[in-house]
């Protein structure tokens, strides 16, 4: 496959309504918050997460695209059998010494694994295959407006222990967030993907997987979440036509007239504009969604 | 022999891990030389040059925050590896996060921005072709037109940072009221040594009105 040769920079904006986005493990699993300013936060790890499962459940056992980072096995595991498969004999801790078949361990893992093609990994273990960064790089999705959690008491009318039968009933309790738009930013570098050979094929799946990962990622806690816009920056140069920063500028969000100091309960309460008048030379924009 | 550049980077958050407290990380009150050469790198680079970091202006005051994320775990013992599947299967090969997570807090900065001025050296695989003007055409023109190799991050890659090329003639951003004066840092990462076995080498940081003057490679403490 022959690896993407555009850089790319895109924005998505998907929104949680009455649900809990991402837990913050340090706050009893309220739904994370910048401390200073009360925006909500969705991790960076959070979303490869989603956009692995979605990987694996359309490509399912197709060659090329299995998922690293999943279930039940061990990483070391993985490495063994890119040894196994190039019949190397595994070395603790250390890149073969031989540097063209470390450079043949990592290939096999990048040419096997979407996950490791996309993201990169570290397979610095005791049976080591190198490793690689990926040109798909996320940041932090923060929301557009300030969020307020909400704690939601529940019951149940089942106990779990017998010695409690005479209760009746639990009690358990839902943090939500009402509504919250939320923006994030990612980075696909032409000159990464050569390494990992991350083709045209795999970024058409990562922008499906970033149209739909919502869709299959249903649960109780999430509440309803859906992707909202995506819009991709595409660079004529493989090293770019334009400071990354900029183009973000050109995607505002801002509420609809009249309504900047109520709470915003929908999508329609916000406008989304992309000023693709303004584009610097060789930069086009492709809106999805 | 002037090949200086000035580079302002900023970004909403960084993490320059200080190697003592590596697992739950906290990041240095500002970045290191190293992360600061790894951002000229990610502009550009070859390996005919080598850059070195000469001073560090912090621009915004120092503002720290924590999250916690999930985490693999990482290593596993290799007596583990079983020999079950052949050679170049992949089906029902996976790392299995749910059961080798761990919890940890990072606390980072926030709201960040700095001017980092470095200039470069030749080293040995150097060749005639390799002029000074060269490469610091290179550079600037990238960075004028926001051009990179890979998106430069704050340390670490969740963090990506803004950038724009400070011009010869053009004034440096302001310094933030709160960082005059002296302010001692400590021991801080100069960079890894790579050419000895990838021994960490600290200096002693110390910011006056906000500019960190940074000592050469060489005379940084092993």
């Amino acid at each position: 496959m022959t690896a993407i040769a555009n850089r790319y920079e895109f924005v998505l904006l998907f929104d949680v309504t009455n649900g809990n986005p991402n837990g913050d493990p340090d706050a009893g699993n309220l739904p994370r918050l910048d401390p200073e300013t009360n925006q909500g936060l969705v991790t960076d790890v959070c979303l490869k997460r989603k956009i692995r499962n979605y990987v694996e459940l359309e490509k399912e056992d197709d060659a090329g695209y299995a998922i690293y980072m999943q279930e039940k096995s061990v990483l070391n595991n993985q490495h063994k059998k890119a040894y196994d498969a190039l019949d190397i004999k595994p070395e603790s801790k250390k890149l073969p010494k031989d540097e063209a078949k470390a450079r043949d361990l990592t290939a096999w893992m990048c040419q096997n694994f979407f996950d490791v093609r996309t993201f990169g990994a570290v397979m610095t273990t005791e049976v080591n295959s190198g490793q690689v960064r990926g040109p798909v790089q996320l940041a932090f999705a923060s929301s557009i407006d300030p969020v307020v959690p909400m704690e939601v008491s529940i019951t149940r009318m089942a106990v779990t222990n017998e010695k409690d039968l005479e209760k009746e009933r639990t009690m358990g309790r839902k943090h939500i967030i009402p509504y919250g738009l939320y923006r994030v930013h990612g980075y696909i570098s032409a000159k990464l993907a050569e390494r990992t050979s991350f083709s045209e094929d795999d970024l058409e799946l990562l922008w499906r997987s970033l149209i739909n990962m919502f869709e299959h990622d249903r649960s109780a806690a999430r509440g309803e979440m859906s992707a909202r816009k995506l819009v991709i920056f595409k660079h004529d140069n493989p090293m770019g036509n334009a400071p990354a920063h900029k183009l973000f500028d050109s995607v505002k969000v801002e509420r609809v007239d009249g309504e900047a100091d109520s709470p915003a309960r929908q999508y329609s309460d916000y406008h989304v504009s992309v000023d693709s008048e303004s584009l610097p030379a060789g930069v086009s924009v492709d809106e999805r969604l | 022999m002037s090949y200086g550049v000035r580079l302002h980077i900023w970004g909403e958050r960084a993490c320059f891990t200080r190697p003592e407290l590596k697992t739950e990380r906290v990041s240095y009150d500002v970045i290191t030389p190293s992360a600061a050469r790894g951002i000229l790198e990610a502009i550009h680079w070859k390996p005919a040059i080598r850059w070195c970091i000469d001073r560090i202006h912090v621009l915004k005051p120092i503002r720290f925050e924590s999250i916690r994320r999930n985490e693999v775990a990482g290593k596993l013992p290799a007596g583990t590896v079983s020999k079950g599947i052949k050679s170049g299967r992949v089906d029902e090969v996976h790392y299995f996060v749910d059961q080798n997570r761990q919890q940890r807090a990072s606390t980072i900065l926030r709201d960040v921005g700095y001017v980092i001025e470095a200039h470069f050296e030749f080293t040995s695989r150097a060749d005639d072709s390799d002029t000074p003007g060269k490469h610091l055409d290179i550079f600037n023109r990238r960075a004028r037109q926001g051009q990179c190799f890979h998106m430069p991050c704050l340390g670490t890659r969740e963090f990506p940072a803004a950038f724009e090329l400070i011009e010869s003639e053009q004034q440096m951003p302001a310094v933030d009221d709160d960082l005059s004066g002296e302010r001692d840092l400590g021991f801080m990462l100069h960079d890894i040594d790579f050419a000895n076995g990838k021994t960490s080498r600290f200096y002693r940081a110390k910011m006056q009105d906000g500019v960190i003057e940074v000592p050469p490679f060489q005379e940084a403490l092993a």
